[in-house]
């Protein structure tokens, strides 16, 4: 008897397909927990301390917020280009861009009054993240370059960038040679919510959110935008203007990028330095294609994104290297990429009969 | 005559994808030595079938057995081994890698080195023993598609092979070259190979084949020998009724010029002209018929007319006004509608729903919406009417398309393109994969546009259709017009010769 | 600078160059059959700490070495199994790689930090060559893994163009239907060259942690697990470019860090861009000539395959 395995495509309700993914995270903690018992370790005293510490306190929520925030921000951008089929996946690029562009107009402007100075860090950072993608949508749109080779480059281009002025030219003389600029005039801090480190770039995300959400299920820009996305072909053949729309949708996605990383110079640490986002450009392409580009998806999974990010320093405290956030981390998101398979297609098991040839 | 042996059979094969029964308990059995026809209409299950005896798709049920060994045949290596080889409709062959590579790739020899010179002598050897001419170091990617389909066969034959495949083999060849290939089948059923041929040309079918085995929605309707039948009894069993297509020739006195193409000269994908300077016209009430293969400049034609690529030289006149600058969007308002032949994924959006296909081109007006947003209720109230007067069958309004069925599809994509009355119809192998039932569907909506006074370029590679469908054939070859004629005052015969790139002169 | 400082810089190149050299010949062999692995850096940081374990219990930096590799190897089957079995975006599942290779070598690795390595591999001149004027002190007074990787270039470059399964892993890289059709393995191929590169993945984190450093460090790859995956790009996924390239991008980062020790702080970062800036520039040149064919990385890359699709 021999057994054969044979994939259908099969349409999987949307409710069940959310069962999935949660008994896929569930599954992957259960491992976890296994890995960590073997190791020697109490896995229930290190989940309930990663749970405490992300969610646990004021201040564990407060600062899975924050984190939240470039995170949302980010990976709404992302989302906004993987919904044409543009595999931006220079979103940590561009969000240095856009820290630099927003830094750029604190410290040369200093004197600037908040009135003035936010709403120009604001624009400066989303035009910086913007033009920034640009330098891959040009020769995307006109020579079909592939973009996720070209922007996955541009990030260390970017990255190295911000070194050289942190570094160089921006280093704050008093800094003790670290490379850190100067911090920026109070006026361009991003106010923040009582005296809490959460800033009003919540306010942001969850609006543009809103706009996305929006923008693509009513108007005939996001149709087009979807029709692009499914099909380029079928986009011309309609008369839709392919090339400008790849150049606008790579725009708005840098945007939102650097729109992230001007509120975290802006919002967090009041000046540019070296290193300034951990991966979130990264973090924002797992948690966009986590929420299947679903703009409220996005806002949700950027937070428990970000708690995982928080539950991992707290574990910090009990002595224990941070890394075991990490590799959980990684372990739900294979277990999650796992799952998506299953609601995508069908196992039929094929019993057969059978000599092997040549026997 | 000896009797001849059993290569292969095939013993109650079924298979099913997700909803559709492809084969339904098929048995047949090929001998060595024989062409073997399977006839029958598009999704009869004929592909299906070869598919699972070249070890591509894993049967349900049933048993295969090759040379009167039962075998299993889980993957094309394993049915290569048993010396089965088929050559698919879409060829599967690597664009940049030489002729040569393609052939040699994936062969058993078990040495390490590739022994390029070895293989490419090995090559010539069988390239000469079977008259299949080929250069072995050139890119698949330079050469003519006819080429590609001889080092589809050789690359079979080369791997030892001795029951061969070919799935519609003709559809990319001129008449001429079809002879060539039917020769070569036949040379090599004298060797004692069982070939295996695809086909629902009923043509090609008395012309080359010893026995015929015809399909019907996924099951055998018979298998009879070529000498026991005509074409009638034949197509009889292909549709389950007798069927002609009926002829959709309404004289309504084709009006004035609506359409003109003035000299136009256009460039393909590569940059290399695909159309050289071509002049033709179409009249209001008129059927104007493309013949040609495939690749002589059909597709840059409809595209040009659709402004879906540039015309490099010449013009374009509608109703007279020169529209050659245009863009799409300009044309698609001044009433040029197409029916492109790749309907999934450029006529309709695969992965959107039939409302949002229906409206792909009018989402702009202002029926469907006000200022930046759309109008989601008056859409779904036109597509629910179009539905139910283009007779649609539609499960659900909010399911992808792709899950639709070819003929509706189609349906749905010349409802879109005919609901705004356009004055020109551009539809290139509108009924492609379709059955007969669709197909005559859809004839019959281009006949109800022709008498509406719709002026409509009917580009096909069926012969036998636009001889019946067409007021006037122009043949195409080499992106040239090599003549236009009445379909009255031609034959087939002629009309092949031109495809070849005969020169007829003097224009109908 | 004199001839002895340039012999000098030429090989720190080399050495600078190595780590980034292995992890690029294996995602050279990954990429080539269809796969696109991002996780280069996480298979680059479990094969530095597996390679280091191994080689602290043992004593042994070879069986450091071949622990290394299979850890980098076991690594990459993960993506493997997401990506060809499971069909999953490439993409995704190579970050995810990464982040967990991330957290699995800092977990595992804790232990070993501040550790030394009793016998790590050691600089060993070749007889002969390495008293060649210039070319010895440059190329011949390495220790093992260098020479290792010499070797490794010609090999993978010949394997790849110069052999039956080299051919057969070009054909599944550009086109699996055909290689399927051809009575290749698809899945077989693809898989083994997954494991292969994850295993030089491996190789070449081990090379830090037993030979550069050597010793184990939390992040000690310093994202030379993406600069291997840039170099495949700029080096169009041939080996013998891949040598160049490597030595180019590790030639950058000692000359750059040279300068910063004379103070010349500025043009080390846009030094250091270069390679980047080069790589995106050959990406929009090969794509811009329209009317010649040509040939811009794998053609099933991150693409999945199954034979039933219809």
């Amino acid at each position: 008897m021999k057994t054969r395995i044979v994939l259908e495509k099969v349409c999987v309700p949307k409710r069940r397909q959310l069962a999935y993914r949660i008994l896929a995270v569930v599954l992957a903690l259960v491992l976890g927990a296994a890995f960590l018992g073997v190791m020697g370790f109490s896995p229930m005293a290190i989940y309930r301390k990663m749970f405490g510490g992300a969610f646990g306190s004021k201040y564990g929520i407060t600062e899975t917020i924050v984190k939240t925030i470039p995170l949302m921000l980010a990976a709404l951008g992302v989302s906004v280009a993987f919904r044409m089929k543009l595999w931006n996946i220079g979103a940590e690029g561009q969000l240095y861009m856009g820290c630099f562009a927003a830094s750029w107009v604190a410290l040369r402007f200093p004197g600037l009054p908040a009135y003035v100075m936010l709403p120009a860090m604001f624009m400066a950072g989303m035009l910086g993240g913007g033009l920034w993608a640009l330098v891959p949508a040009v020769p995307r749109a006109l020579f079909g370059t592939n973009e996720t080779l070209s922007t996955l480059m541009l990030n260390y281009v970017a990255i190295l960038w911000v070194d050289y002025l942190v570094f160089g030219p921006w280093k704050d003389p008093k800094g003790f040679n670290f490379p850190i600029t100067p911090e920026f005039s109070e006026a361009a801090f991003l106010p923040a919510f009582g005296n809490s480190r959460v800033h009003i770039g919540l306010v942001f995300g969850v609006l543009i959110a809103a706009v996305l959400y929006i923008v693509l299920k009513y108007t005939k820009w996001g149709y087009e935008i979807r029709v692009i996305g499914e099909s380029r072909e079928a986009a011309e053949y309609a008369g839709m203007k392919v090339i400008k729309n790849i150049l606008l949708v790579m725009f708005l996605s840098g945007a939102l990028a650097g729109l992230a990383g001007m509120a975290e110079v802006s919002g967090i640490t009041h000046r540019l330095q070296s290193g300034i986002s951990p991966g979130y450009g990264y973090s924002a392409i797992i948690i966009a294609w986590l929420s299947r580009l679903n703009p409220w998806g996005i806002i949700v999974v950027a937070f428990l994104f970000a708690g995982l990010l928080v539950g991992g320093y707290s574990v910090q405290t009990i002595g224990l290297s941070a890394s075991i956030a990490t590799m959980l981390q990684g372990m739900i998101l294979f277990f999650v990429l796992a799952s998506e398979f299953f609601t995508e297609y069908r196992i039929k098991l094929v019993r057969r009969e059978g000599v092997k040839n040549g026997e | 005559m000896f009797v001849l042996k059993v290569a292969v059979e095939m013993k109650n094969i079924s298979k099913t994808f997700a909803d559709v029964v492809a084969n339904n308990d098929v048995s047949i059995k090929v001998k060595a030595g024989e062409i073997h026809v399977l006839l029958g209409e598009n999704g009869a299950g004929k592909s299906t079938l070869m598919n699972i005896l070249s070890g591509f798709y894993t049967p349900d049920s049933g048993e295969i057995f090759i040379h009167g060994k039962k075998v299993e045949l889980t993957s094309p290596r394993e049915a290569l081994k048993c010396g089965i080889g088929m050559i698919h409709q879409h060829f599967k062959l690597v664009n940049s890698f030489t002729v040569a590579e393609n052939i040699i790739m994936g062969n058993g020899n078990s040495a390490l080195r590739l022994d390029m010179k070895a293989g490419i002598e090995e090559i010539k050897k069988v390239s000469q023993e079977y008259g299949l001419q080929v250069d072995p170091k050139a890119y698949i990617w330079q050469i003519s598609v006819g080429e590609q389909q001889r080092v589809e066969i050789l690359k079979v034959l080369y791997k030892g092979a001795d029951i061969l495949i070919l799935d519609e083999p003709t559809a990319v060849l001129t008449p001429q070259e079809a002879e060539g290939l039917f020769e070569t089948l036949r040379k090599m059923a004298k060797k004692g190979c069982a070939v295996l041929l695809i086909t629902h040309k009923l043509d090609e079918v008395m012309e080359v084949a010893d026995t015929i085995t015809v399909l019907r929605k996924g099951s055998v309707v018979g298998t009879v020998n070529k000498a026991d039948v005509d074409k009638r009894k034949l197509s009889e069993m292909m549709v389950g009724r007798e069927t002609f297509l009926r002829t959709g020739k309404i004289d309504n006195h084709p009006g004035e010029e609506l359409l003109t193409l003035d000299r136009v000269t256009v460039l393909n994908d590569k940059g290399i002209k695909a159309l050289k300077g071509i002049s033709i016209g179409i009249r209001r009430g008129e059927i104007l018929g493309i013949a040609g293969v495939a690749g002589n400049g059909q597709k840059e034609l409809a595209e040009v007319i659709a402004g879906l690529r540039k015309a490099e030289d010449g013009r374009i006149l509608l109703r007279g006004e020169n529209i050659t600058g245009l863009s799409v969007f300009d044309r698609i308002n001044r009433g040029i509608s197409y029916v492109p032949e790749d309907r999934l994924g450029k006529g309709l959006v695969p992965g959107m729903n039939i409302q949002e296909n229906l409206v792909l081109k009018k989402y702009r007006s202002a029926a469907f919406s006000r200022g930046a947003f759309l109008k989601i209720s008056k859409i779904r109230e036109a597509s629910r009417e179009m539905i139910e007067k283009f007779d649609i069958q539609v499960s659900d309004m909010y399911s992808p398309v792709k899950f639709m069925s070819g003929g509706n599809l189609q349906k749905t994509l010349l409802a879109r393109e005919v609901s705004d009355t356009p004055d020109v119809l551009v539809t290139s192998y509108p009924v492609r994969g379709l059955d007969i039932k669709a197909m005559e569907s859809i004839y019959d909506l281009l006949i109800e546009q022709k008498r509406r006074g719709c002026a409509i370029l009917f580009i096909s590679e069926d012969l036998d259709a636009l001889f019946q469908l067409s007021d006037r054939i122009a043949v195409f070859y080499g992106g040239q017009v090599m003549g236009v004629l009445r379909p009255e005052q031609t034959d087939i015969n002629e009309v092949g010769l031109m495809m070849m790139g005969s020169k007829k002169t003097g224009v109908a | 600078m004199n001839s002895s400082a340039i012999t000098v810089i030429l090989s720190a190149t080399i050495i600078a160059g190595t780590p980034i050299l292995f992890a690029a010949l294996g995602e050279i062999l990954t990429e080539r059959a269809g796969v696109l692995n991002l996780g280069v850096e996480g298979m680059m940081l479990v094969g530095a700490v597996a390679g280091f374990s191994t080689a602290v219990l043992t004593g042994s930096p070879w069986l450091g070495l071949i622990s290394a590799m299979l850890a980098g190897g076991t690594m990459a089957l993960i993506h493997g199994f997401l990506a060809i079995s499971l069909r999953s975006s490439q993409v995704v599942s190579g970050l995810a790689l990464t982040i967990f290779g991330t957290g699995l070598s800092g977990f595992l690795g804790k232990r070993y930090i501040g550790v030394s390595l009793k016998a790590p591999f050691v600089k060993i001149g070749i007889p002969l060559l390495k008293d060649l004027p210039f070319l010895g002190p440059v190329f011949f007074r390495h220790d093992a893994m260098v020479y290792i990787s010499f070797l490794l270039v010609p090999v993978i470059w010949y394997y790849i163009n110069r052999t039956r399964p080299g051919l057969n892993l070009k054909a599944v890289g550009e086109n699996p239907s055909a290689a399927d059709a051809a009575g290749i393995n698809v899945f077989r191929t693809q898989y083994l060259h997954v494991f292969l590169g994850g295993a030089l993945a491996g190789l070449g984190g081990a090379y830090l942690s037993l030979a550069y450093a050597p010793s184990w460090l939390e992040n000690m790859t310093a994202g030379r697990g993406w600069i291997a995956v840039a170099l495949v790009i700029f080096a169009a996924w041939d080996p013998l470019k891949a040598l160049l390239g490597s030595y180019i991008f590790g030639g950058l980062d000692i000359l750059g860090f040279r300068l910063q020790v004379l103070g010349v702080m500025v043009p080390s970062f846009f030094l250091k861009m270069l390679p980047y800036l080069f790589t995106v520039l050959v990406l929009v040149i090969s794509t811009s000539r329209r009317s010649k064919y040509v040939w811009s990385g794998p053609g099933s890359l991150t693409k999945p395959y199954y034979r039933e699709d219809r």
